[in-house]
């Protein structure tokens, strides 16, 4: 069990990894993007994990859960804005790299610079 | 038997997210992280943020996915040149994973209600919403009223991002605006999506129904602003994709999206200020009604109202810039 | 007492049931050969699991708000669920797939039938 309690952290290690790896390693502008927000993705998972409490309840109230133990809010509040904030920025990249098309005729970075060069 | 669920669900993520780098071909890409985006929603609900699984479920697999979809069909879907330095960047990938493996061994275990942050202000945060606003929802409340400042400050985010959009591909001189979805490219694809465009048209005032419901019930139950924004959004790109992205235009047109997106931003502004005006702090939502308990609960609802006004123009925007510079 | 512990057990029966149905699916998608036999055999995991699923839910919550829930949202499975088989396989046949694993399995080989 005690293994396994730090499982969900290790699962945000790796992906944040393969989102990194998208970024560093690819050479297509939109392969970037995914990998980026692979990278987003990783971290709100390792904000909701380190709020989650064993056996609590969903921050809600409700008639019959006066008593119980409630999951931390704030990370929650934190990923909930985030996650649209990352959608719109995500967006704008995307915008930056359609037109960089219509410029370059090419999303791939090694032929863009291949043109800059010229 | 919830723990072994969330594992396996975890580890479908990571095969998900390695399957999404390793795709060759974009548009296969950008399906699978689709699913990445759901699979992470089911993790969000397991992790007892319901919330936020419903705010990833819609904007991650939903609205993310067309709008890399609208990208895609504006550039290539085939990934060309193969990695340079392939081994050198796994190479340091695995060293910086093992780094930060190493520092997690020091991490409280997970879902230990004594971990450090379980016990500074979260406590505080539950107790205080009971007593001073008095609403079901604590997460709407911290981000409503207690983070008022931060949310506010995330709402000119997203105000900015899509007013970037719109400057980068919003005018659409030298290429002429095309209907993008179902019904484009050889006439007979109308006949063969038939079925689609009248279950879709029928599921429509369903989804915006659900989103309505999502912003007005954000108080008592997992939803809000944000969620609701993406839910319409969804609604109404969904009926842009059947039917035509002129048609969605004159439902909304493009002035109106416009004014959404500022008319949000304002709107949660001068919640701000009329508590100014009436003698509190910014965004101090007591001083609006003569009962603080009501006056908090008047301001969560206006500035919801607000973020979700916002959020709905935004991502509207960003998809009629995207499809309006189609060349199909 | 004894009539709740028979719907406990009839529910766990459905959505195993369920679970077999969708898991049936899973190997379907991956082994099939091409997409149409593989569209057949995902579209299990759409209808029949999900009703065997919800079903099994419906015994465990009874009559409550929950049960209303849970068949709005077997409805909405039971429509988007075939109307997306519909438009993927309208789109692969539109794109100029056949469906030729039936033709292929007459010929002996792949190579012989580029004449």
């Amino acid at each position: 069990m005690e293994l396994l309690g730090l499982y969900h952290y290790w699962v945000f290690a790796i992906l944040l990894m393969t989102g990194f790896y998208a970024v560093v390693a690819k050479v297509n502008l939109i392969k970037k993007l995914i990998g980026l927000t692979l990278f987003q993705a990783a971290v709100f998972l390792l904000y909701i994990s380190v709020g989650m409490v064993e056996g609590g309840d969903a921050p809600i109230f409700t008639a019959d859960n006066a008593d119980s133990l409630f999951s931390n809010p704030l990370p929650q509040v934190l990923i909930l804005t985030a996650i649209v904030v990352g959608i719109s920025t995500t967006a704008l990249g995307l915008a930056i790299v359609v037109r960089i098309n219509e410029v370059y005729g090419t999303i791939e970075e090694d032929e863009i610079q291949e043109i800059d060069r010229r | 038997m919830t723990v072994v669920f969330s594992m396996f669900l975890l580890t479908l993520l990571l095969i998900t997210a390695i399957a999404v780098v390793h795709a060759g071909n974009l548009f296969v890409a950008v399906m699978l992280s689709g699913i990445f985006s759901l699979l992470l929603a089911l993790n969000f609900f397991l992790l007892d943020a319901a919330d936020v699984a419903l705010t990833e479920a819609a904007v991650g697999a939903g609205i993310s996915t067309v709008l890399f979809l609208g990208a895609l069909s504006l550039t290539t879907d085939r990934e060309k040149s193969p990695s340079p330095h392939r081994l050198l960047s796994l190479a340091i990938v695995a060293v910086t994973t093992l780094a930060v493996i190493m520092g997690t061994l020091d991490k409280p275990s997970f879902g230990d209600p004594e971990a450090p942050v379980q016990v500074h202000v979260a406590p505080w945060y539950l107790e205080t919403t009971r007593e001073a606003i008095q609403i079901p929802n604590v997460v709407t409340a911290v981000l409503s009223s207690f983070r008022g400042y931060d949310t506010l400050g995330e709402v000119f985010v997203v105000f900015t991002a899509g007013i970037g959009v719109l400057f980068l591909i919003g005018r659409h001189s030298g290429t002429k605006p095309q209907d993008i979805g179902p019904p484009h490219g050889e006439p007979s694809g109308l006949r063969h999506y038939l079925i689609p465009r009248l279950i879709g048209r029928m599921l429509v005032p369903f989804i915006m129904l659900f989103g309505l419901y999502v912003q007005f019930h954000g108080e008592y139950g997992p939803g809000g602003g944000f969620q609701a924004g993406a839910i319409i959004a969804a609604s109404i790109i969904l009926y842009a994709l059947l039917e035509g992205e002129k048609r969605a235009l004159q439902v909304l047109p493009r002035s109106v999206l416009v004014g959404m997106i500022s008319g949000g931003a304002l709107l949660y502004s001068a919640v701000g200020v009329a508590g100014m005006l009436m003698g509190g702090n910014f965004l101090d939502y007591s001083v609006l009604l003569d009962d603080p308990v009501k006056g908090q609960q008047i301001g969560i609802i206006l500035i919801e109202a607000g973020v979700g006004i916002t959020v709905t123009g935004v991502l509207l925007s960003i998809f009629h810039a995207f499809a309006a510079r189609g060349r199909f | 007492m004894n009539l709740a512990y028979l719907l406990d057990i009839l529910s766990w029966i459905l959505m195993t049931a369920g679970g077999f149905f969708v898991f049936v699916g899973g190997v379907g998608a991956l082994r099939m050969p091409d997409l149409y036999t593989r569209m057949h055999a995902a579209s299990v995991t759409d209808t029949v699991g999900p009703m065997l699923v919800v079903a099994g839910l419906l015994l465990q919550s009874g009559l409550s708000l929950p049960s209303v829930k849970l068949l709005g949202i077997l409805f909405f499975l039971l429509l988007t669920g075939p109307t997306a088989s519909n438009a993927l396989a309208s789109a692969a046949l539109l794109a100029g797939k056949n469906p030729e694993y039936a033709r292929r399995m007459d010929e002996p080989a792949d190579g012989e039938k580029a004449e």
